[in-house]
């Protein structure tokens, strides 16, 4: 299959080329690109979702795909989550490439039957005689009241299923490789985008090229305290970073990119550098990815820890609407920043 | 219909109606103002199917409603303040400002809370109605949902419950055609939704949604069907929304001829047709009754105070 072929061997991150080495593109504007990429170099890849033909283009994302490639590539689907979940694995096993997009990742929970029960598992359970190349693009709404059913981040759900990779791109340049990696792998993949990053731009190379799965990335480098993020809490991450450097505290901030599988030896590697973990997850606290991260530092790297390992997060409730209470429910900068304060002091 | 629709009915109707009409209109109107920080699904052009259904129900029955669910909420009885309140995220709306306007809730009133999730609440209808059953309960649960929930297994699933069990409950399709933009003949090849019923044994009914006094008699009909312990019925209300998918603005996933049709074709002009001669000082005088509540509802949420963050955490374990 040429597709995969195309990364088997690859590079990780091919330097860009120097003709569009200053080339910016927005998140969502690199996820397109991804997609158009693949539709081209690949007849097996196909694009599905609820209104991913329409005049908003899962938020600009699919737009003008369906005049490109055609209806039998590209289209809309009813909204029969779980048993589009299955057409898409049944394609996958007969040798397509779907990719399927939900609009929102609170959708998938209908789906998780096919997903987990099924995609997840049928590598594994037929020891490779069928694969699942599949993979899923969800969009993670947050404010303006979505509330309890629309802004679900949903990796630490998901990255509890082996066989199940989970990528959560925080940057245009990640959001496009991670995507086209994914279209590559074996999968299935689940894709978890952050609304709030859609509009950021930063630079994308017009290359074809792959971000592997389970790969971290140094987003700044560091020496007093490790900030290990994903998805937005890399952006917020960023600013905490920037923010500590006025009381002369200099943070290293990793971006794991993939929560399942994760980068385990970059965590460590940071980590023994610096000696202070601050864990930065857009999802829920308990039995979450965060939690999981400091587990791996408590049994891999305990004696390089001067301070006990401290988490931030989301609380223990579904999201409430009210402007006053999302602002209460999410934490930004501020709390990375305390929370590194009281590692570093401590 | 053979009889003479009953004046009362019609009065009440587009009584109904215009409170649905004029508090969505207000807050079209204010939204702008970016202080109802919650999306809104407005059902502006379809409040004929809120209404009918709603007036052949009791107060001690129960609807299951969508994330389109003003027109529900206030039909079936819902405190308009209360709702006013929950859209402007404050304490004393009708969800305490934690739902906003996909998740209302007046359990007095016989609105269930709400699910965002399409098809969310249809097995719940259905759940409530098996209570009753087993309880021996004359109270009758209603789902409503669009063409879109339609779509999903959850509604056959359901369907299936329902029949096995002969359960008191209507199942009621809002076909406006469109699942956010996606047209119904993208989603399905047979677009009489009511025979999606025929399967199970359920009798369906198609209908013109636009038209409040088939609705109600319809849901009369299944309602008192329900109260024999007869079991459940699936009306299907063909109708349109005028505007978009969420938000204020005009729909634009419609052809804008076939929108322009169909707001010809207004719920509430129609019905007024439909009041005796001379009686046009009565509607001016019904409307100016539910401006002046609407007008109420909006002040008193605005004076209300927000949530108390210390409340985050209440009530999850
Ligand atoms: C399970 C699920 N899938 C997708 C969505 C996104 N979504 C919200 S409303 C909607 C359209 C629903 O259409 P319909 O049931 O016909 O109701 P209408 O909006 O027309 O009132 C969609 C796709 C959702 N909320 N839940």
């Amino acid at each position: 299959m040429p597709w995969t072929h195309l990364f088997a061997a690859g590079p990780a991150q091919p330097a860009s080329t120097p003709s569009d080495a200053g080339r910016q593109l927005t998140y969502r504007q690199a996820l397109l690109e991804a997609q158009r990429q693949a539709l081209a170099a690949d007849a097996a890849v196909v694009v599905m979702g609820e209104g991913v033909d329409d005049a908003a283009g899962s938020f600009g994302t699919t737009l003008g795909l369906q005049e490109q490639f055609g209806a039998d590539r590209v289209f809309d689907l009813p909204l029969a989550e779980n048993g589009c979940m299955g057409l898409a694995l049944g394609a996958a096993l007969a040798g397509l490439r779907p990719i399927v997009v939900h609009l929102r990742a609170d959708f998938l929970l209908l789906a998780l039957d096919q997903l987990a029960n099924h995609a997840a598992k049928w590598r594994y359970m037929f020891h490779a005689r069928q694969t699942a190349p599949l993979v899923v693009r969800c969009v993670v709404g947050r404010g303006w009241g979505s509330a309890a059913q629309h802004s679900q981040p949903l990796h630490g759900v998901l990255m509890q299923f082996p066989g199940l990779k989970v990528a959560l791109p925080a940057t245009p340049h990640d959001a496009k490789g991670l995507l086209l990696a994914a279209i590559a792998d074996a999968g299935p993949v689940v894709l978890l985008e952050h609304r709030w990053l859609y509009d950021d731009l930063g630079p994308v190379p017009e290359a074809v090229y792959g971000v592997p799965l389970g790969r971290a990335a140094v987003r700044r480098k560091g020496k007093d305290v490790t900030i290990a993020a994903v998805s937005l809490m890399v952006r917020e991450a960023l600013a905490a970073a920037e923010i500590l450097t006025r009381t002369g505290v200099s943070a290293e901030v990793l971006d794991l990119r993939t929560v399942a599988p994760m980068d385990t030896a970059a965590l460590v590697a940071s980590v023994a550098k610096t000696g202070r973990l601050v864990l930065a997850d857009t999802g829920h606290l308990r039995g979450g990815w965060a939690a999981e991260a400091a587990a791996v530092a408590a049994e891999q790297c305990l004696s390089c820890l001067k301070a006990p390992v401290a988490r931030v997060g989301l609380p223990d409730a579904p999201t409430p609407a009210s402007p006053v209470l999302e602002a209460a429910y999410y934490p930004g900068p501020e709390a990375i920043v305390q929370a590194v304060e009281q590692v570093v002091r401590s | 219909m053979t009889e003479a629709p009953a004046l009362d009915d019609i009065r009440r109707l587009l009584r109904c109606m215009l409170r649905i009409r004029r508090f969505e209109e207000r807050v079209a109107a204010r939204y702008p103002e970016q202080q109802m920080r919650t999306p809104v699904h407005l059902c502006i052009g379809q409040e004929a199917v809120a209404a009918g259904v709603c007036l052949a129900l009791g107060q001690e029955d129960v609807v299951c409603s969508t994330h389109r669910s003003h027109g529900h909420y206030l039909a079936k009885g819902g405190s308009m303040p209360a709702l006013a309140a929950e859209l402007y995220g404050r304490s004393t709306g009708c969800a305490s400002g934690r739902g906003g306007s996909m998740h209302v809730i007046d359990v007095a009133a016989g609105v269930a809370g709400t699910s965002a999730i399409v098809g969310g609440g249809i097995p719940l209808a259905v759940g409530m109605a098996l209570a009753f059953a087993l309880r021996r309960e004359p109270r009758v649960a209603v789902a409503f949902l669009g063409d879109g929930a339609a779509d999903e297994g959850v509604f056959f699933e359901s369907l299936g419950l329902a029949s096995l069990r002969r359960l008191p409950v209507l199942f009621v399709i809002e076909n406006n055609g469109f699942a956010t933009a996606s047209p119904l003949a993208n989603r399905r090849r047979c677009p009489e939704l009511h025979r999606l019923a025929e399967p199970h044994g359920i009798p369906g009914e198609g209908l013109d949604g636009n038209d409040a006094l088939a609705v109600l008699d319809a849901a009369r009909r299944a309602v008192d069907r329900a109260r024999r312990g007869e079991g459940p019925t699936v009306l299907e209300a063909v109708t349109c929304r005028w505007k978009g998918h969420v938000g204020p603005q005009p729909d634009t996933a419609r052809p804008a001829a076939e929108l322009a049709a169909w707001m010809a074709r207004c719920p509430i002009a129609q019905l007024c047709q439909r009041l005796p001669e001379g009686t046009s000082g009565e509607l001016a005088a019904m409307e100016q009754a539910v401006a002046e509540e609407i007008d109420d509802a909006f002040a008193v949420a605005l004076a209300s105070p927000y949530p108390d963050p210390a409340t985050l955490l209440d009530e999850v374990w």
